[in-house]
C-alpha cells in the first residue's frame, strides 16, 4: 500500500492550450516545494496531480508545504490501492482505524466511490455498498449516516490504483508560480507591500523585489527588515526572491532641497517608479506591483496615483487597491508578514512626510515642483550603484 | 580603512584583551566545576573567590556579601523582588524613581501586579531626585527605597546618601537598593558609606564580557530567591557559576585598577572638551547635569531639528558610534521616559544622543568626535530644515 498525496488545480485545468505549460510548472513547484530532504515523485494523472511517497507515511510537514503551493486547490493525502477490491478493502480498514483512534463511542460515516476506470468490475454503488458493509463489520463503532456523516471515506478508482481517504485540505489557490512571468514588487518596510507581493505570486507572478534605502534617514535595521520580508515571501515561491536595494539618499536629499513639501511625497514616488521602471526594462521584467490602496493615506488619491503613473509607460499593479486596511492585515497576519512589518524601524515614507501631503496633484504642478532637479543624472546614479540582495531561504519550512 | 570611534562606552564596551585571555583561560585550561571535589574544581572555586573578593575590595565590602548574576538586570530584579518578596508582612509600599532603568521599573511593574504599591519621584530639570520629596513620600507601609546612582541617559549623580538620611529620619528600617551599574568604576561606590543595602553592578560596562554581574547584599538583608533553592551562591542564586564570565569581571576589575582608575579625574576634562566643542553647535543643548554633579562618562545633547535616530546613523557613516537614549529603550520607538521626566518636550528629546566615553578614551578622539558631529549636524540640517 502506497502513501501519496492527490494534489487538486482548478483553474488551470481550464487554459485550453496552454494547459500542458501549466500543470508542468505546477509539478515543478511542488517538487520545489518538498525540497530535497523529503522523497517524493510527483506525476501528472488525468487532471490532477500525484504524488508518491512510496511506501513511507507522507510526513506532515509535507502536507503543510504542498498545501501553500499557488495553484493548488485542494490535496487529500491518500493510500494508493492495486486495483483489486480485496486490497482496497484491506487498505480502507487501515485508513478507518487511524480515523477512530482518535474518537470514543458511535461515528457515522458513509462511502462515496467514483469510478473512472470503466474496466473496473463494480459500480460506484457497487462500491459504496461492498465497502461500507466490510467497514461496519470490521468496526462496531460505526454507523452510516449520509447526511451528516463524521467523516466520508473516499474511493477513486483510476486508470491504475485505487485511492482511498477522508480529508479534502483547502489549498490557496491561484495559479502556479512562473506561470504569468515576472513582476517587480516596490518592497518597503510596511504592513502593504508584502501582502501586494504575495497577491501577486498568487497570480502566478514570479516577484522580485525592490527597495529604496536613504541611510542614514532609515537605519540598516530597515534594511534587513526589508529582507527578511522577501525572505518570509520566498517561502511561497520556494526559491529566495531577489531584493534590489536602491541608495535613495541622494534623490531624498535632492527632493528635500528643491520640492515645496507638500509636493515631496509624489515626487518621491515618481523617483522610485523612475528608478524602479529603468531597473525592471534592465531585466526584461514587464511590470511593477505596489502596495496602494485608494485613498488609505492622503498620498493615495487617484490623482496621486494619476501624477506618479505619468513617469512610466510600464503597467503598475495595485493589488490592494481596492481592499480594507483591516483585510490586508488579516491577509499579513495570514501569510506571516505582519508581524516583521510592525517592528518599528521607520522607512523613508514615514519620516519624510510632511504636515500638508497635496492629496490631488496637478501634474503639470508637478512638472514645475521638480523642474529644478537633476532627474536623470539621479535615477543614472541610483541605477549603477543598486545593490543585489538575496534573502536565505529556510531549508526546513514550518508554516 | 576607516578608524573606528566607539564612544557608546555606556552602553557596553569592548572586552579588554586580558579579559579576553581570562575568559579563555577559564573556558579551556581551569574548565572544572566550582562544586566538583578534585583539583579542577578547586582551581575554578579559586578564580571565583578572587573575582569576589575584588568586586567586594572596590565596593569596601566584604566578600561574603557579593554575590554573582547574570547581569545588571538580574541583580536588580532579585534586590528589588528578593526583598519585597522576604519582606511583605511588614509592608507592601516601595519607592523608586521616575529615571531608573528599564530593569527596574519592570521589576517594580511585576511587584504592582502581585500588589505592591510603588511611588514614582520625580526629578528636577537636571535629573535630581529631592531627598525632601523622598522622605516625604515614606509610610508606613515603606519597606525598599531604590534609586540608581548614575543615570544610563543623562549621567546625573543622586544624592544617595541625604537621600538615604532623609528617608530612614522618616522610617528607619526602609532598605536601600541603589542601580550602581553605571557608577562602578566611574565615580567612587562606598555603599556601607552611604547606609545601603543592596547594590548591583555589570561587568560589560566597564571593559568585561556580557551577561555577568554582582549584587552586594549586605550581611543580614533577607532576600527571596528569584528561582531554584540551589547551593550556589549561598542558595541565593542557583546553577553552575558562570566561572569565564566571573574570571572575566575579576579580570576586568585588575586592568580598570592599573589603567582605569588613574584617569577618573582626566576623564572629566575629557567631558569637558566634549560638552564645550558640541556646545558651540547652533541649538545645542546639554540634557542633565554638568561637572562633579555627573558622572565623567556620560554626555547627552539635543540638536533641535536632526532625529537623533538619524545623526546615529549619520555618524556611524563616519565611523563614530554613539546612541539615542539608552540602548535599551532606542530600538522602540518611542521618547525617553528620562528625558521626559526632566520635561524635555517630545521634540527636543527626539533630536537628543548620548556620548559615552570609558577610561580608554584619548583627548585626540573627543576632538575628532566633536569636529564630526559639528560637520554632520550642520549638513543634515541642510537637508532636513
Amino acid at each position: 500500500m502506497e502513501s501519496v498525496v492527490l494534489v487538486r488545480y482548478g483553474e488551470i485545468g481550464l487554459k485550453g492550450k496552454n494547459r500542458p505549460a501549466f500543470e508542468n510548472r505546477l509539478v515543478q513547484n511542488l517538487r520545489r516545494a518538498l525540497g530535497p530532504e523529503i522523497e517524493a515523485s510527483v506525476r501528472r494523472e488525468h487532471g490532477r496531480i500525484v504524488v508518491d511517497f512510496g511506501g513511507r507515511e507522507a510526513p506532515r510537514q509535507a502536507i503543510d508545504r504542498l498545501r501553500s503551493v499557488f495553484g493548488v486547490v485542494s490535496i487529500s493525502p491518500a493510500k494508493a490501492a492495486p486495483l483489486s477490491l480485496d486490497e482496497a478493502l484491506a487498505g480502507a480498514r487501515l485508513l478507518v482505524e487511524e480515523k477512530l483512534q482518535a474518537t470514543k463511542g458511535p461515528v457515522r460515516f458513509k462511502v462515496e466511490a467514483k469510478r473512472s476506470n470503466k474496466q473496473f468490475p463494480l459500480t460506484s454503488p457497487e462500491l459504496n455498498g461492498r465497502f461500507g458493509g466490510y467497514l461496519l463489520r470490521a468496526f462496531p463503532r460505526l454507523e452510516v449516516d449520509v447526511h451528516a456523516p463524521d467523516f466520508v471515506l473516499h474511493v477513486e478508482v483510476r486508470e491504475k490504483a485505487i485511492y482511498l481517504y477522508t480529508e479534502i485540505l483547502p489549498g490557496p489557490g491561484g495559479l502556479p508560480v512562473g506561470s504569468s512571468s515576472e513582476g517587480l514588487l516596490l518592497l518597503s518596510g510596511g504592513i502593504d507591500s508584502p501582502v501586494a507581493g504575495w497577491l501577486a505570486m498568487k497570480r502566478g507572478i514570479r516577484l522580485r523585489a525592490i527597495h529604496f534605502h536613504s541611510f542614514p534617514f532609515t537605519s540598516d535595521r530597515s534594511k534587513e527588515k526589508v529582507i527578511d520580508l522577501a525572505g518570509v515571501l520566498s517561502r511561497y515561491s520556494f526559491e529566495p526572491i531577489p531584493v534590489y536595494v536602491v541608495n535613495f539618499t541622494p534623490a531624498q536629499t535632492a527632493i528635500r532641497q528643491h520640492v515645496p513639501p507638500a509636493m515631496t511625497i509624489t515626487v518621491m514616488r515618481r523617483m522610485m517608479l523612475r528608478i524602479a521602471s529603468r531597473i525592471a526594462a534592465q531585466h526584461g521584467i514587464p511590470a511593477l506591483i505596489t502596495g496602494e490602496s485608494v485613498g488609505q493615506v492622503a498620498s493615495q488619491t487617484l490623482e496621486s496615483m494619476a501624477a506618479i503613473n505619468e513617469v512610466t509607460s510600464m503597467p503598475i499593479l495595485r493589488p490592494l487597491v481596492a481592499m480594507d486596511k483591516g483585510e490586508i492585515v488579516e491577509l499579513a497576519q495570514q501569510i506571516g508578514t505582519y508581524d516583521l512589518s510592525v517592528l518599528p524601524y521607520p522607512d523613508c515614507c514615514t519620516l519624510f512626510v510632511p504636515d500638508r501631503p497635496e492629496t490631488r496633484p496637478r501634474i503639470e504642478r508637478v512638472r514645475a515642483a521638480e523642474a529644478d532637479m537633476p532627474i536623470d543624472e539621479l535615477v543614472d546614479e541610483a541605477v549603477a550603484t543598486v545593490d543585489v540582495v538575496e534573502p536565505v531561504l529556510e531549508p526546513s519550512l514550518s508554516l | 580603512m576607516q578608524r573606528e570611534l566607539y564612544l557608546d562606552n555606556a552602553a557596553t564596551t569592548p572586552v579588554h584583551p586580558e579579559v579576553a585571555q581570562a575568559i579563555h583561560h577559564s573556558l579551556v585550561v581551569a574548565y572544572g566545576n566550582p562544586s566538583s571535589l578534585h583539583r579542577k574544581g578547586m582551581e575554578a572555586e579559586g578564580i571565583v573567590k578572587e573575582a569576589r573578593s575584588l568586586v567586594a575590595e572596590m565596593l569596601g565590602v566584604s566578600p561574603a556579601e557579593v554575590y554573582f548574576t547574570s547581569g545588571g538586570t538580574e541583580a536588580n530584579a532579585l534586590a528589588i523582588k528578593g526583598v519585597a518578596r522576604a519582606r511583605q508582612r511588614r509592608g507592601k509600599h516601595l519607592i523608586t524613581t521616575q529615571i531608573e532603568h528599564s530593569s527596574v521599573l519592570a521589576a517594580c511593574r511585576d511587584l504592582e501586579a502581585e500588589g505592591f504599591k510603588v511611588t514614582y519621584l520625580p526629578v528636577d530639570a537636571e535629573g535630581r531626585v529631592d531627598p525632601e520629596e523622598a522622605a516625604a513620600a515614606v509610610t508606613g507601609e515603606t519597606i525598599l527605597l531604590s534609586v540608581m546612582h548614575v543615570n544610563n541617559e543623562i549621567g546625573t549623580i543622586q544624592p544617595i546618601g541625604e537621600i538615604v538620611e532623609a528617608v530612614r529620619g522618616k522610617k528607619e528600617d526602609i532598605l536601600v537598593h541603589v542601580d550602581g551599574v553605571q557608577a562602578f568604576g566611574k565615580i567612587p561606590v562606598a555603599p556601607e558609606e552611604l547606609g545601603v543595602d543592596l547594590l548591583s553592578v555589570s561587568a560589560h560596562k566597564l571593559h568585561g564580557p556580557k551577561g555577568i554581574g554582582a549584587l552586594y547584599c549586605r550581611k543580614g538583608v533577607q532576600l527571596q530567591p528569584l528561582f531554584g533553592r540551589g547551593t550556589q551562591e549561598r542558595g541565593l542564586r542557583s546553577g553552575t557559576e558562570n566561572v569565564p564570565g566571573i574570571a572575566g569581571l575579576g579580570a576586568a576589575i585588575k586592568v580598570w585598577q592599573r589603567e582605569g582608575r588613574p584617569r577618573q579625574k582626566e576623564l572629566y576634562q575629557l567631558k569637558e572638551q566634549l560638552i564645550e566643542g558640541l556646545l558651540s553647535i547652533e541649538g545645542a543643548r546639554l540634557n542633565g547635569a554638568r561637572g562633579e554633579g555627573a558622572a565623567p562618562h556620560i554626555v547627552n545633547l539635543s540638536f533641535p531639528g536632526v532625529r537623533g535616530e538619524v545623526l546615529v546613523h549619520a555618524l556611524e557613516e563616519k565611523g563614530l558610534y554613539v546612541s539615542t537614549g539608552s540602548a535599551c529603550s532606542s530600538r522602540k520607538a518611542e521618547v525617553s521616559h528620562v528625558l521626559k521626566a526632566l520635561g524635555l518636550a517630545e521634540r527636543e528629546s527626539e533630536s537628543s544622543i548620548r556620548i559615552s566615553l570609558s577610561y580608554t578614551t584619548t583627548a585626540e578622539e573627543i576632538a575628532q568626535a566633536v569636529e564630526i558631529i559639528q560637520e554632520a549636524v550642520s549638513s543634515l540640517r541642510k537637508i532636513l530644515l
